[in-house]
Formats: C-alpha cells, sequence, structure tokens
C-alpha cells in the first residue's frame, strides 16, 4: 500500500511538473495532477477477491450481506411496514400539536433530493451498459434489500440525534456509533469512537467525491453533450463551467442566500416528477416492448450474454449501482432523516423504507427500461459515457428532451452538492469541533473539489467517488450489527402498540 | 351557554376590522373573545436538510414573533377594553386551522376578513372565508 501511495505521489508531481502538460488545457493538468491520487484510493477501498473468474470488491458483499441479515432479523420490515409507511408519510399519525416542526413527508422528501439524482440517471447508464439488461433485476434486488439497511440506520439517526439548546437538531451515524455504542459498555464506547471518527472522515470524503465531483463532472458532460459534443465550444471548459457552480454553491454555502437552496429543494420534485413522466410516456409508448424487456431483464440477470463475468459480472454491476444510488448501508440519509419531528424514532425509520423503493426500484427502473426499449443500449458502447447514454435513450423517443434533462441533471446535481456539503460539515465539525474558522475551511475545500469534479474525466471520478462513498459503509455497518438490539426492541415496542390500536389517529 | 368569538387575524387592516366587529359583538353579549392567528404551513412542503435541522428553532420564533407583534397586543388592548379575551398562535392551513380551533375551544361564532395582506396572499386569504364558510359548523361572519 505503501509503495502505491508513494507512487501515487510520484506520478502527481511528475505529472505537475512535466512541461509536456503545461501545453495542454487547465483541464488536463487537473485531471492528470489529481488522477493517480484518486486511483490509488479507489484501488484500496474496492480491494477485491476473485469469486467466479470475476474480481469482486469486498465492500459489495460487505453491503448486500447487512442488507439481507437486516432484513432477517427484522422479518421483512421492508414488506410488512409498506403500508404503514405510507400512512405515516400521510401523515395519519402527525400529533396536531407539533403543527410547524418537520413531517415524516418532508424528512422523507429531504432525503429523497439528496439521493435522487445523478445515480439514477448516469449510474444505471453504467449499469446497463457493462451489465447488460440482466443488472437491472439485481438493481431491483439490491434496492429491495436496500431498505431494510435505510430502516435500520435512518432510525438509529433519530433515536440518538443530538437536540441543542438552541433549538437545532444533528444526527447521523457519528452520533449512533458514539453514543449508541457506548451505552453498551466502557469497551464499547472505545470502538464506537474510533467508527464514528473513521465514518465522519469517510464522510468528508464522500462529500468532496460522489456528492461533489462526481456530481459536477455529470452535469458538465450533459452540457457539453446537448451544447453539441466534442465540438461544443464548453467541451474543454470543465474548470470554467466548476467556476459557475461553485460561485452558485459558494453563495448558497458560504454566502448564506438561503433563497437558490429553498427555491432549488421545490424545483428538484418538481423535476424528479417530470422526468419520471417522460420515462413512463415512452415505456407506454412502446408497450408491446416492454414483456421483451423484462423478458431481457431476467435472462440477462441469470444467463447473460457477452458480460465479462457472466451472471457474478452481471450481478456485480447491478449491486453496485443500486448501492451508489440508494446510499443504503452507507449511513448518509440517517444524517437527512435525523430532524424528523417524533417520539418514536422507528417511524422514521418505516418511513424511510421508501427512499430505496423510491430510488432505485421505481426511478432507476424506469431508466433502465428506457435504455433498454429504445436499444440505445449496446454492449460495446463506451461505459464512460454516463449521463449521455440516458440523454440519447430519452432524445430517440422525445427529441428535445436532452435540453429537459440537462436543467434536470443540473438541478439534481446541484441539490444533491447542497446536501453532501451539509453531511461533510457535520462531520467535520463533529471532528474538528464547531468554530467559524472550521466551518470556513471546508467549505472552501468543497468548492475547490467543484472545479475538480468539472475538469476531470468520468473514469478517474467516478472510481474516486465510489470509493469514498462506499468507505462510509464500513464503519456504519459494523456499528449497525452492534445497535441492532435496539432497533429491534424500538420496532417490538412500537409494532405492538400499533397492532393493538394504541397508536393515535389524527385523519 | 356561553358565547365565544373566534376572530382570525393577520396585521391588516382588513383583519382589524374584523377584529373590531368580534369586540364590539363580544363586549355587547358578555361573551368570551379567541384571537387567533395561524401561521401558513403544510406538511407536505419541501424544504433543505439545513431548514430541517433548524426547523424546531424557526417554529418556536415564528411563534413567539405572532404573538409578539400581532396577537398579545390585541389580547391586551382588549382586556384594557374589559373584554374577556385569549390569544392562540398554531401552524397550518389557516381555513382548516380555524375550523379545528373553532371546535377545540366551542366557539359560537367565527369571525374573519375578507382579504388579507396583499398579492398571493390576499388571494389566498380570499378563499380563507370561502373554505372557511364551506367547512364551518358553527356560523362564519366574513367582514369586508
Amino acid at each position: 500500500m505503501k509503495n502505491i501511495m508513494r507512487g501515487a505521489f510520484a506520478l502527481s508531481w511528475l505529472a505537475t511538473v512535466n512541461p509536456a502538460w503545461a501545453q495542454n488545457g487547465i483541464d488536463e493538468q487537473i485531471n492528470s495532477a489529481i488522477k493517480p491520487a484518486a486511483d490509488a484510493v479507489a484501488g484500496f477501498i474496492f480491494s477485491s477477491f476473485p469469486v467466479g473468474g470475476v474480481d469482486i470488491p469486498f465492500v459489495l458483499v460487505w453491503l448486500i450481506v447487512a442488507a439481507s441479515i437486516f432484513t432477517f432479523y427484522f422479518k421483512f420490515i421492508n414488506f410488512r411496514a409498506f403500508k404503514h409507511g405510507f400512512h405515516l408519510v400521510r401523515g395519519d399519525y402527525n400529533d396536531p400539536n407539533a403543527a410547524g416542526e418537520v413531517t415524516h413527508f418532508q424528512a422523507l422528501a429531504t432525503a429523497l433530493s439528496g439521493t435522487v439524482g445523478l445515480g439514477n440517471i448516469a449510474g444505471v447508464a453504467v449499469a446497463v451498459s457493462l451489465g447488460g439488461p440482466g443488472a437491472t433485476f439485481w438493481m431491483i434486488l439490491a434496492g429491495l434489500l436496500g431498505m431494510s439497511s435505510k430502516f435500520t440506520e435512518c432510525t438509529l439517526g433519530v433515536k440518538y440525534r443530538n437536540e441543542y439548546p438552541d433549538g437545532t437538531v444533528s444526527g447521523g451515524p457519528m452520533y449512533y456509533l458514539a453514543k449508541g455504542l457506548a451505552e453498551r459498555g466502557p469497551g464499547f464506547a472505545k470502538l464506537g469512537k474510533v467508527l464514528a471518527v473513521l465514518f465522519a472522515i469517510f464522510c468528508i470524503g464522500g462529500s468532496f467525491g460522489g456528492g461533489n465531483m462526481f456530481q459536477a463532472n455529470q452535469s458538465f458532460s450533459q452540457l457539453v453533450n446537448v451544447t453539441g459534443g466534442e465540438a461544443s465550444w464548453m467541451a474543454d471548459k470543465g474548470w470554467l463551467f466548476g467556476l459557475v457552480v461553485a460561485a452558485c454553491v459558494g453563495l448558497v454555502i458560504i454566502g448564506g442566500i438561503k433563497g437558490i437552496a429553498r427555491v432549488t429543494s421545490r424545483i428538484v420534485p418538481f423535476m424528479a416528477v417530470v422526468y419520471v413522466t417522460a420515462g413512463m410516456v415512452i415505456i407506454l409508448a412502446n408497450i408491446t416492448a416492454v414483456p421483451a424487456a423484462f423478458g431481457a431483464i431476467i435472462s440477462g440477470a441469470f444467463s447473460p450474454e457477452g458480460v465479462a463475468g457472466g451472471v457474478i459480472g452481471v450481478l456485480f454491476q447491478g449491486f453496485k449501482r443500486a448501492a451508489f444510488s440508494n446510499e443504503a448501508g452507507i449511513g448518509s440519509a440517517a444524517i437527512a432523516h435525523s430532524a424528523v419531528q417524533t417520539n418514536r424514532p422507528v417511524t422514521e425509520g418505516i418511513v424511510a423504507l421508501y427512499e430505496p423503493f423510491v430510488d432505485t426500484v421505481v426511478v432507476c427502473t424506469i431508466t433502465a427500461l428506457v435504455i433498454i426499449i429504445t436499444g440505445t443500449w449496446d454492449p460495446g458502447v463506451d461505459p464512460a459515457a454516463g449521463v449521455q447514454l440516458t440523454s440519447d435513450a430519452f432524445e430517440s423517443a422525445i427529441g428535445w428532451f436532452p435540453w429537459v434533462l440537462t436543467i434536470a441533471v443540473v438541478l439534481f446535481a446541484f441539490s444533491t452538492m447542497i446536501s453532501w456539503s451539509y453531511y461533510g460539515l457535520k462531520c467535520w465539525t463533529f471532528l474538528f469541533g464547531e468554530s467559524r474558522a472550521a466551518d470556513f475551511t471546508y467549505k472552501i475545500l468543497f468548492l475547490f473539489f467543484v472545479i475538480v469534479g468539472s475538469s476531470m474525466q468520468l473514469g478517474s471520478v467516478i472510481d474516486f467517488s465510489d470509493a469514498m462513498i462506499f468507505a462510509m459503509a464500513f464503519p456504519n455497518v459494523l456499528g449497525l450489527y452492534f445497535l441492532l438490539p435496539v432497533v429491534k426492541r424500538e420496532l417490538n415496542e412500537y409494532w405492538a402498540d400499533y397492532k393493538a390500536g394504541r397508536l393515535q389517529r389524527t385523519r | 351557554m356561553s358565547l365565544v368569538f373566534l376572530v382570525g387575524v393577520d396585521g391588516s387592516d382588513c383583519g382589524s376590522r374584523a377584529l373590531e366587529y368580534a369586540a364590539e359583538r363580544t363586549s355587547l353579549k358578555g361573551a368570551k373573545l379567541l384571537v387567533a392567528h395561524v401561521i401558513e404551513w403544510s406538511q407536505f412542503r419541501f424544504s433543505t436538510v439545513e431548514e430541517n435541522a433548524e426547523r424546531h428553532k424557526r417554529r418556536e420564533e415564528e411563534l413567539q414573533r405572532a404573538h409578539e407583534e400581532i396577537v398579545d397586543p390585541i389580547v391586551q388592548s382588549m382586556r384594557e377594553r374589559g373584554i374577556d379575551a385569549e390569544g392562540i398562535v398554531r401552524h397550518g392551513h389557516v381555513a382548516r386551522t380555524l375550523h379545528t380551533l373553532a371546535q377545540e375551544f366551542n366557539a359560537t361564532n367565527v369571525v374573519l376578513g375578507r382579504i388579507g395582506g396583499s398579492g398571493i396572499k390576499a388571494h389566498l386569504f380570499g378563499t380563507v372565508a370561502s373554505t372557511l364558510v364551506q367547512i364551518a359548523d358553527v356560523p362564519v361572519t366574513v367582514v369586508p
């Protein structure tokens, strides 16, 4: 490992001093300076072992095994609480005296606007092009299992949140790992603290990677794509796009211009509806092709043709993209959900079931179906095309849609960045304490990565982003295993009250 | 059975006229006056993570401001006029919340202005009166 790192640094140093690079654009320079380090990090996080001829990264197994264990441990909570979750979101159990506080609906909608985004558009395209239609099947399965992971982490996020004297709330894995494990004894307290710190470090990395660079990169690539591709005058001006986006993000997170964030938080759900509707229109217009598409998804899942690694390879692609898109087990959602008003933490866990469901089972599946039906998918396509592939798929059915998609992509990216800047900042202050200097330092770093992200090529951005986000799953899931009995106790008490009709229904 | 007048106020001129109308009836009949202000709020509103984290604090501030700037001075002046007045501030859908309050406090009459505020808000308040007329189970007086 040491050697890899040393090599990476040497390479990046060479890249910055070699005069040959200086003749290339600014983008090229940034790319070559960062790439080796990014690749080294990705290589470490995705340490893999071979299964049936395919290298399976350990972290994916880690996530899927956890999601399956949670599903069995809570006796298929993802299915049995589904209907009750809907009633909770609809506000049937809202306390009328708490009107004006954060409702279940708001907590869910906010968390969703942080997760529904490029993972659903670009990520799915990557999965289908690398894994074939069959990847969709495994993606849906991973989404369904992921619901149980979200249930667990969001229940804990609310249970162990901090409520400050000034009335603000803050929760997330760093608090439940530290506080929750401390309840189990002094030995666990130490472990909890270590896990919390690790989580915070990785989450900061994730906020620079998947929550930032990946978003900037993909929205820029879509913008280049609609303005004429390679020939576009913007094609080599990623840094410029990065500057503009960084300025907008900066206005919100440093300038405190809340209006921009507020407007985005209202428009993003609308864009999501537009996207889903357009997808549904294309699917309905080609309804005759749907059975064949599902046939391709099922047969491709179990007996894929021309996919590297066969079934395992397809499964890997599907699981990977699902995990990246819905972030179940990663821990980020627990931060977003924790502000809800409730005195039963488990209710937010039940509401959080809807997050992977909407994100992966509904939105990702629609993207996948559109790509498969319109036939824009073909095994030879460049996997780095990402969002462009989805854009082409929609364009083949609705000519002007790429423009709408561009607006959607930029807005999704923007709202995801705002959300992640908050997650990252919370972890940053968890590590360094609350101070204006700490706050400012983090925000400046965050903006710097916006520019870096739009200047780099997709391949290394995606690897680095994946690596940082998935790294969060190690401390988070490990802590979740220790905290399972706590969640079980909460769930059993609540479920007994629910079944006995002791919960007050207000609607 | 004692008479209870519930009046909706929003700090506008029209709200003040409704208040004056309700105050006159109240003192004539020796009834109780409930001065209510509803902060427009929906459980389905979209918000950012940061807004959510600060929501509880903001809510407290909103309640306090509504009390200090709108409701409490009114209650004070009503009491000085010898009227048995009480102030309430709630979050919610304006018409539906006034309806709930009317039921909760056994109001015998609800009084509110026809319009309040300005612009879009005025439009909203226009519908507050008409919605309340539709759903209320006590007489509603709409003051122009």
